[in-house]
């Protein structure tokens, strides 16, 4: 056995490319499920049975099957049926998008029931309409209790989102197996790749820290 | 000003308020008293529709409130409330919890919002805890913070409901005092208590509820003197 990071050298910046691309497509992703999934928790604790089914069938679907196949079905199944040829980058963030909001709907929905009843009493009371009082009452006392599962939700797509090498996309997984291929050598650019996912997911617990630290200011 | 008609309240199979009619006017303090279960909160709450009644309608300066096409929040705008358990948002310092909705909902400018928060918490000896967070505070200074929040809404009738049983012995006091000055400016009230020397002190008008059904409404030295219904005569002597 023997490890050669020096043949790796002239492909490191290709390599380092990959952060980026990653980066770009899990921070879309993120938001994309953020958004989608506030708005189904609100589905899922309204008393408008439909949106209430809609989301819970919703929610159901994108738990209930592999991540690769939502994202194999975007990416090949979308041409097959449209005859729009789907860029990977659409069907990448579509994918993870789509999949994280099932996910992020269940922990802002466990958020919000955990707020006390009596918030929402005093802002009826006070006349508060339903918008402001979700946004600027009970959603960032809910987002406080769970941001700990939050985070762990946005660690777990950023490594996950080393699938969407399967469908070609030159993120940073993708650029470590293609570099492999180049060199006969799979196990330093790995090793290297690995080793970057690793850091950037430190980062990612740092930045979460910090901003669970803000929060609780009030306490 | 407050007209309630024959309002039933029911939980599941179980009626909470039974036919209850009343009026309360311009100006009166009403202390509703009773055993615990009795439906007195049900009733205060019914009162600015945080319940809504089963049956039954309530009127507010002549407008049915329990008509459903009435805009609730239109009508919250001027009923103030107080909980026992204060519900002060925990995440706003005490001036954003007492400016939040004047501006919000009342859109009034910023600055003679916090002007005017800041009297109100003058007047509640909080002058100094402005940029305190509520789980800062003791008790009965959140539940003045809350008493400022809500006539921050400037409302014409305030409701209280149990407002000092969540407190510390050594806390009622100062809560029940700038609930007393509240009355003598002429604030029409519906306060649900325990405190019975308050009750006296302070209301025009007692109202004794007990399993759902108004049994006594006198005024103070009336009810407390000589009650007419057994079960009032029972409640009071085991009252210390």
């Amino acid at each position: 056995m023997n490890l050669d990071f020096s043949q790796l050298g002239p492909y490191i910046p290709f390599l380092l490319q990959g952060i980026w691309i990653t980066l770009k497509f899990v921070f879309v992703s993120i938001l994309i499920g953020l958004i989608l999934g506030t708005l189904l928790a609100l589905c899922k604790i309204t008393r408008h049975s439909i949106l209430t089914w809609f989301a819970n069938a919703y929610t159901s679907i994108f738990r209930g099957t592999p991540l690769i196949l939502q994202l194999m079905i975007i990416f090949y199944a979308i041409p097959q049926l449209t005859g729009y040829d789907i860029p990977t980058f659409l069907a990448a963030i579509l994918a993870f998008g789509l999949n994280s909001a099932a996910y992020v709907s269940e922990i802002i929905r466990a958020g919000i029931m955990a707020v006390d009843k009596g918030q929402v009493e005093a802002a009826e009371a006070l006349g508060i309409p339903y918008r402001p009082m979700m946004l600027n009452i009970i959603l960032p006392q809910a987002v406080k209790n769970i941001l700990p599962a939050l985070m762990n939700e946005f660690i777990t797509l950023t490594k996950e989102s080393a699938v969407v090498s399967t469908i070609g996309y030159l993120d940073l997984m993708r650029r470590a197996q293609i570099i492999g291929a180049q060199l006969y050598r799979n196990f330093e650019p790995l090793l290297v790749a690995g080793l970057i996912y690793w850091v950037m997911v430190v980062i990612l617990t740092k930045l979460g820290s910090i901003v669970e630290r803000r929060l609780r200011a009030s306490d | 000003m407050i007209k309630v008609e024959q309002i039933t309240k029911v939980f599941g199979k179980n009626p909470v308020l039974k036919n209850i009619s009343t009026t309360i006017h311009q100006g009166e303090v009403v202390a509703i008293i009773g055993p615990s279960g009795s439906g007195k909160s049900t009733f205060l709450r019914c009162l600015n529709l945080l319940e809504k009644p089963t049956e039954g309608k309530i009127y507010i300066k002549d407008q049915e409130i329990t008509n459903p096409k009435v805009n609730i929040l239109e009508v919250r705008k001027h009923i103030g409330m107080v909980f026992q358990q204060f519900n002060l948002f925990p995440h706003m310092t005490v001036l954003e919890n007492v400016t939040y909705a004047p501006q919000k909902v009342k859109k009034l400018a910023k600055g003679e919002v916090e002007k005017n928060a800041k009297d109100l918490l003058a007047k509640v000896g909080l002058s100094d805890k402005v940029d305190s967070y509520p789980s800062q505070l003791s008790g009965g200074q959140k539940q003045r913070v809350a008493i400022a929040r809500a006539l921050a809404m400037e409302p014409e009738i305030m409701l209280f409901d149990e407002p000092t049983s969540a407190l510390d012995p050594e806390m009622v006091k100062e809560v029940l005092d700038v609930i007393k000055d509240l009355a003598e400016t002429g604030m029409t009230m519906v306060i649900v208590t325990h405190e019975m020397n308050f009750a006296k002190e302070v209301a025009d008008r007692v109202i004794f509820i007990d399993d759902g059904v108004i049994l006594e409404d006198a005024e103070p030295h009336q009810f407390f003197n000589e009650p007419k219904s057994e079960r009032a005569k029972d409640f009071l002597s085991k009252l210390l």
